[in-house]
């Protein structure tokens, strides 16, 4: 009974609003569970760096399996409506559901994580994930010994686009023979799905398996077909130890801390953040030395400078796409509006994008 | 294309499909006395998740197995009592079966979610389910006690008269396909994608029993019909890699559709509805009427 | 000693009070089960049954969100009723859902930078004859060539959800969305308009109980009605009586897909205002619990969908406040109708209680 007032109490007095001395309440809803080793892991290992950063300046709560259609909208309004000051949405569907909580709630800071549109409570943010694409492409490129890659794509949006397209186009650089197969799952997350993928490519000769969907199903098919792989999002060698040269993964965690800060500080506002290795948003697993000659690794290290200090970039010109339209010319790299609207491959990909 | 190419194919198809002829094969079973059970999905689910869990606790694959076989039993007992004692409606019951068993394996698994295992060869049970549907199909009809499973299939009145225990011979075969169902689940978990995440089946019961029409009842024809209805995903897959680019939800469709097809002709043909779908199917049996 | 396995005397009429009783003894079984379950978790029941069923509509949002989501399901079970009662299995109201979204939707997508208020009628009429032409399938099917409805209408779900992802990821994709699988937003018109302000409960909910209105007043005063319950308790009386089955088969299908797709074009036009792959969650098979529940009668079914909306709700606030999963929900619905079916037997059967020699 005592809990039950408590927790009522709780809920009225955090509703009415906290004063500045209180701690700030960050709510974040997950599209997945925390355990998927994978997107909502990385999420959640950002969250738990955040509360780790601001100690008792923050408390933290998390929804997870939100469902990316009109349920959304509950979820994010009931994080809204019970005192959270800061919610991370870490899902491109949620961006409808996210602004019309906002619309609601302007009182309320919210960050849409990889969407485009915003609002004066709401912010965007994404990792520039091509960049670690680039270097996982150079090292195919090295490793590779049949020359085909297999690539297990989830939606043909331009986030999966730009990886594809970075991948190649440094991949080809070293190894101009170099054939990337894909496979479009048509989903983020079927463990069944990605193996038969998996298993397909690699039974039409890939030797090596890049993937942008969110299980760790493709690496431990590697592993037990004694291929090689990237890991996505999170460093996965846990799953695939002699399969796993290196892996993206997504820290978001001093991006968080960053903004709940600036919550904590009052000095919030809307912004628009896309960063990549150069703020440490995208990090590349240590390489596997194992299975890398320590020249490669040493060259993918200083890849890793390059791309940070900005004297190399992913999609630096001459790029033409399939067509053979001259896309982004010598000397010049692509800017920010083409690559977040990137529907098109680049020379030398094999196929058509599903439309 | 060469040969080994092409076998790998079969391969992959192979392995992906063995869930669903472990399930249909057990749902045939199970409808063959007369009983839908729609509760194949929940069944599947709840015996990957108490294969994957016991495997992770105790280390033991052979344990982690006869749990999940037996968990298969227990859900599937409970809709025994229920549509066979309290002669419930079937088609409700099987629902509530599944999404029971979909609400139960996320929880008994929540805290399992990407724990890594070593998964097992699934080859062994490649040639399990091979042996199975030849069990199952010299059952029927080679045996005087299969005669009796398809005798009450077709006719529970006049089989009652002839003073066979139809209760007894349903509760089999519901209990035979609960343990297959589970047994498909835990080959998902421990040997196909060897990993507990929610939901994981993703729809495969449905298919199922999609299946076990599409054979029309026949076991040697799920065999078939699985190498389709998996086949058809997974010549996709191998298009799309060769760069052949075809709108896949229609690819998709195409087991969907077949089986549609073959449900009308088998049904339009009174005498194939005699010869495929036991005619007490769904209607539950009381003694006193 | 207790005999699990009941002594059965067949009652004379079905007994109406039990009719009443049962779905009332099934919640409450549930109730209890769920505390037993959540105490074994390790979870205070009281602190677990406060958060999971009076939480959620402790204030005007939470009841306005319990009404947004009981509203299809309550329209998709007052159709699935016209087929239970007429002993037609339509499993595939999930699939009529979303045909009634997409040819609704459709329309929608087609008049987005016009405006008028006769939009949004035409979307919902769209709707009705999306799910309806989908559900007449089964039921053409079943009349022609006499396939088992159950088998058919549930291939046509997947079917469906499969021209929907087709339709989002290809043809109607919103240009200007970046390329992903979502349409355009309706205008302003195609959304359906919001009773209160702040609140999400939308014209949808008046549809809805229309929609039982209607069932009610078709089952109870007309002689459509009464055919399609004569039907469903005796085949044999109802040729005798001269009904044309067929007929019945199609016109119980035409309702309940007609329903289900306006139900369809509801979650698409009024929540969210686009089509996109992942409309439903489940609604067209929880909505077969809902009838269940119900009792197949009007009023029962609107009691269901709250009890059930209730269950959905609960599950996340129990995911929030308690951290057990957003699945939780599904073992309760589960058990709910689990206990549902075992008790039905008491309307039509009485349990003896016979000394054992």
């Amino acid at each position: 009974m005592i809990r039950i007032i408590i927790l009522i109490t709780s809920i009225l007095g955090l509703s009415i609003g906290s004063a500045n001395a209180d701690p700030k309440k960050i709510g974040f809803i997950y599209i997945g569970p925390p355990g998927d080793h994978g997107w909502t892991y990385m999420h959640d290992q950002g969250r738990q760096y955040m509360e780790s950063q601001l100690g008792d300046a923050v408390t933290s709560t998390y929804i997870e399996n939100v469902p990316e259609n009109a349920d959304a909208v509950r979820a994010i309004r009931k994080l809204a409506a019970s005192g959270h000051d800061l919610i991370f949405t870490t899902s491109f569907n949620y961006m409808d559901q996210t602004l019309e909580v906002a619309k609601e709630f302007p009182d309320v800071k919210f960050e849409h994580a990889t969407g485009y549109m915003r609002a004066d409570n709401v912010s965007t943010y994404g990792a520039r994930f091509y960049e670690g694409r680039t270097i996982s492409g150079h090292i195919a490129g090295h490793m590779t010994k049949t020359n085909t890659i297999g690539y297990i794509a989830s939606f043909p949006i331009p986030e999966v686009v730009r990886g594809i397209n970075a991948f190649y186009l440094a991949a080809s650089k070293v190894n101009p023979d170099i054939k990337i197969k894909i496979i479009w799952a048509f989903t983020w997350y079927d463990p069944g799905k990605e193996a038969d993928a998996a298993n397909t490519l690699i039974n039409q000769g890939a030797d090596i398996l890049v993937q942008h969907t969110d299980t760790f199903a493709p690496c431990q098919a590697a592993e037990k077909a004694g291929v090689l792989a990237f890991g996505q999002a999170s460093n996965q060698e846990d799953f695939c130890p002699n399969a796993h040269l290196t892996a993206i993964e997504d820290i978001w965690g001093p991006y968080y801390a960053a903004r709940a800060k600036a919550v904590v500080d009052g000095t919030w506002s809307s912004t628009d953040t896309w960063d990549g290795m150069d703020k440490g948003m995208v990090v590349m697993s240590p390489y596997n030395g194992k299975l890398m000659p320590t020249d490669l690794i040493q060259e993918a290290v200083a890849m890793e400078i390059a791309l940070k200090d900005g004297s190399m970039h992913s999609f630096e010109g001459p790029i033409y796409n399939q067509a053979g339209e001259l896309m982004i010319a010598e000397g010049e790299v692509a800017d920010d509006g083409m690559l977040a609207g990137m529907n098109w491959y680049v020379q030398g990909i094999d196929g058509e994008l599903p439309q | 294309m060469n040969i080994d190419v092409l076998l790998g194919v079969i391969q992959i198809i192979l392995i992906a499909t063995t869930p669903l002829v472990f399930a249909a094969i057990g749902e045939l079973v199970t409808e063959k006395t007369g009983v839908l059970n729609l509760g194949v999905e929940g069944m599947m689910l709840v015996g990957a998740v108490t294969a994957f869990v016991t495997l992770v606790i105790t280390g033991s694959y052979v344990l982690a197995f006869i749990v999940s076989i037996l968990s298969g039993a227990l859900m599937s007992g409970l809709f025994a009592y229920l549509v066979l004692i309290l002669m419930s409606n079937q088609v409700a019951t099987g629902l509530a079966l599944t999404i029971f068993g979909i609400g139960l394996s996320s929880m008994i698994g929540k805290q399992y979610i990407g724990t890594p295992i070593q998964g097992l060869n699934p080859y062994f049970f490649v040639i399990l389910s091979f042996i199975i549907v030849f069990l199952v199909g010299y059952f029927f009809y080679k045996t005087k006690l299969g005669l009796i499973f398809r005798a009450v299939g077709e006719s529970h009145n006049s089989s009652h008269a002839l003073g066979y225990s139809v209760i007894k011979v349903r509760l089999m075969g519901i209990l035979f396909g609960g343990c297959m169902c589970a047994l498909a689940g835990s080959y998902m978990s421990i040997c196909y994608a060897p990993m507990w995440q929610e939901n994981m089946t993703a729809g495969r019961g449905w298919i199922a029993l999609a299946l076990v029409v599409f054979a029309t009842w026949k076991p040697g024809r799920i065999l078939i019909g699985a190498y389709i209805f998996g086949g058809v995903s997974i010549i996709q897959m191998n298009l799309q890699a060769w760069g052949v680019n075809l709108p896949g939800q229609f690819f998709n469709m195409a087991p969907y559709l077949a089986t549609m097809i073959v449900l009308i002709i088998i049904s339009s043909n009174r005498l194939r509805i005699k010869l495929s779908a036991p005619a007490s199917l769904t209607i539950p049996f009381f003694k006193g009427r | 000693m207790i005999n699990f396995i009941p002594e059965l005397e067949a009652r004379g009429n079905p007994s109406t009070t039990m009719n009443f009783l049962v779905p009332v003894i099934a919640v409450i079984l549930t109730v209890i089960t769920g505390s037993i379950i959540f105490a074994l978790m390790g979870f205070d029941p009281m602190f677990a049954l406060h958060t999971f069923f009076i939480s959620p509509i402790s204030n005007s949002y939470g009841i306005s969100e319990l009404l947004v989501k009981a509203t299809p399901l309550a329209l998709i079970a007052v159709g699935l009723a016209f087929c239970f009662k007429n002993n037609l299995y339509n499993i595939g109201a999930e699939g009529q859902l979303t045909m009634g979204a997409v040819v609704g939707g459709g329309i929608g997508i087609l008049f987005y930078d016009t405006s008028g208020i006769w939009i949004l009628p035409l979307m919902i009429i769209g709707g009705a004859i999306g799910g309806a032409l989908w559900g007449l399938i089964p039921a053409i099917l079943k009349v022609k060539f006499n396939t088992n409805e159950i088998l058919t209408s549930l291939m046509l779900v997947y079917i469906a959800l499969l021209i929907l992802d087709y339709l989002v990821v290809g043809p109607w994709k919103d240009p200007q969305g970046y390329s992903f699988p979502k349409t355009r937003q309706f205008g302003d018109s195609g959304r359906m308009p919001l009773l209160f302000s702040g609140l999400r409960v939308h014209f949808g909910i008046i549809i809805a109980l229309i929609g039982v209105f209607a069932s009610w007043f078709i089952f109870s005063k007309t002689m459509l009605g009464y055919q399609l319950k004569v039907t469903g308790y005796s085949p044999i009386a109802s040729r005798y009586a001269g009904f044309n089955q067929n007929n019945l088969v199609y016109i119980a299908f035409i309702f309940s897909g007609a329903f289900a797709g306006i139900a369809g074009l509801g979650e698409v036009s009024g929540p969210i205002g686009l089509l996109y792959r992942d409309i439903s969650p489940n609604y067209g098979f929880t909505a077969i619990i809902v009838a269940f529940l119900g009792r197949l009668h009007p009023i029962g079914i609107i009691f269901a969908s709250l009890v059930i909306a209730l269950t959905y709700l609960g599950a996340e606030d129990a995911q929030l406040f308690m951290q057990i999963p957003a699945a939780v929900g599904f073992v309760f619905q589960g058990l709910v109708l689990f206990y549902l079916l075992g008790t039905e037997l008491l309307v039509n059967f009485k349990i003896v209680f016979r000394k054992n020699i």
